[in-house]
């Protein structure tokens, strides 16, 4: 959506995004989708914190501060009972490889991104399930369907980040 | 493309200064996530009380979840009742009246086996439950299987008490904050708990598979069979699970290891019982003199 151009008086910033407290918002409840009153079995659920901290990196790169996956990080850590300092490490080493990326990739197209995606999905589900499941667990059946699932779903999370990001003017 | 050979922002020095320390930051984080998963690989009950705090804050929420989820799924419930109620009347007056003989046996044997136990002087473990409370919610986006137990040490739960339902055993407490407790559920990976066939006593351990299965393995002699059907209950070695409460039950018949299903199910979210460990815990070793140290 278009809006008119606003009239900003010269020595006055322009107002900044709400993505600013709305994108680590968003990212910390997707985090606590975990306490949906359900006891599984089998690691059932996406990583809803990951998601949305990745549809809100593919969608505009300044659209969250550049350390801020490790405080969010931290806190999905803490909420989702995964071995603490896993999602810090891992969704930092995301950003960093989205930023290598961006470097090489300028102009992409929204299948481009899902790759990225994917690839940031599967690695921290597998290298968490390394980390917090002894080597002998049989887990892989579940994680593969769990990274199935959430990479069909990310398109949707990107088009939600998107739709919360409405406010940037397009400039 | 390749990369561009300057990633500066612009002149401005500010500009650069600050783009430059939040990449710090960014790696700073990660080193500090780093240090932090070695700390929780090898000291795994170290986040105890910040886990406990935000649990203080989530349970809540996840607990009215539940009366809004089981209010909805009762509703169906409900109507079917209203309907069925004079037919399962009739049909309940019927197995009262088939079920008189047995239950005047059962009352028979009952009495017969408390004089005996009297005879022999057994004495009643302490299996007295210390609060009935429900899981509200679990670990499901991790491969780990924890469950968060609506009841902490205000309620007198303590560290390491085992946890079941009516159909069998769920895990056991791991951590505790003043309103919840974190479960580890039976058949997480790391779980390891030791039982016996009902039907002869045979000794196994039961441990977590990772995808809602346990692994029976026999703790005696190689070579045995295991058959599809049998049940296991705790035996109450080591300590901490009262003896006899069914855990598993074997679902292919196998030699040495099988694999089985758990009895209780945890997805039906009712109430859980947290019982007392069964024996207390050892007494802490005795100080050591102050001179011993040196040397």
């Amino acid at each position: 959506m278009r809006r008119p151009p606003e009239f900003i008086p010269l020595g006055r910033t322009e107002r900044p995004p709400r993505s600013i407290w709305l994108a680590p918002l968003s990212v910390a409840l997707g985090s606590l989708v975990t306490i949906v009153p359900m006891v599984a079995t089998i690691p059932i659920l996406p990583p809803f914190g990951l998601m949305i901290l990745l549809g809100w990196r593919l969608h505009r790169a300044d659209s969250l501060r550049v350390w801020a996956p490790a405080p969010l990080g931290l806190f999905d850590d803490i909420v989702t009972g995964q071995p603490i300092g896993a999602a810090m490490l891992f969704w930092t080493l995301c950003f960093l490889m989205i930023d290598v990326i961006d470097t090489r990739i300028v102009w992409r197209n929204f299948l481009q991104n899902w790759l990225i995606a994917t690839g940031a999905i599967a690695g921290c589900l597998l290298l968490t399930r390394f980390v917090a499941s002894p080597f002998g667990a049989h887990v892989d059946t579940a994680l593969v369907l769990q990274i199935l699932v959430s990479v069909a779903l990310f398109p949707l999370i990107a088009r939600f980040c998107a739709w919360l990001d409405r406010d940037v003017r397009e400039t | 493309m390749a990369p561009p050979r300057n990633r500066r922002p612009g002149f401005s020095r500010r500009a650069q200064y600050s783009l430059f320390l939040a990449y710090v930051g960014l790696v700073g984080g990660a080193l500090i996530g780093a240090a932090l998963l070695l700390l929780s690989t090898f000291q795994p009950a170290a986040y105890g009380a910040v886990r406990g705090f935000f649990a203080e804050i989530t349970t809540p929420i996840s607990s009215g979840l539940t009366w809004v989820r089981d209010g909805i799924m009762s509703v169906p419930t409900t109507i079917s009742n209203n309907w069925n109620v004079s037919s399962e009347n009739v049909r309940l007056r019927k197995q009262i009246k088939d079920d008189e003989a047995l239950v005047m046996r059962a009352r028979t044997l009952n009495q017969e086996n408390r004089r005996l136990r009297e005879m022999v002087k057994l004495r009643d473990a302490n299996t007295e439950a210390v609060v009935a409370a429900r899981l509200v919610n679990s670990s499901a986006m991790s491969t780990r299987r924890y469950a968060t137990l609506n009841a902490g040490s205000w309620q007198g739960v303590k560290h390491g008490m085992p946890v079941r339902e009516p159909d069998g055993l769920v895990g056991q407490v791991l951590e505790t904050s003043p309103n919840t407790a974190r479960v580890l559920l039976v058949v997480d990976p790391e779980s390891v708990i030791p039982v016996r066939r009902t039907r002869d006593g045979l000794p196994a351990i039961a441990a977590g598979r990772g995808d809602g299965l346990l692994d029976i393995r026999s703790a005696s002699i190689a070579g045995v069979p295991l058959m599809a059907g049998d049940v296991f209950v705790t035996s109450g070695t080591g300590g901490v699970f009262p003896p006899n409460i069914p855990v598993a039950r074997v679902m292919q018949s196998a030699r040495d290891t099988a694999i089985a299903q758990p009895t209780a199910n945890p997805d039906t979210l009712d109430f859980a019982l947290v019982l007392q460990s069964f024996l207390p815990p050892p007494p802490p070793p005795a100080e050591a003199k102050p001179g011993d140290a040196k040397k």
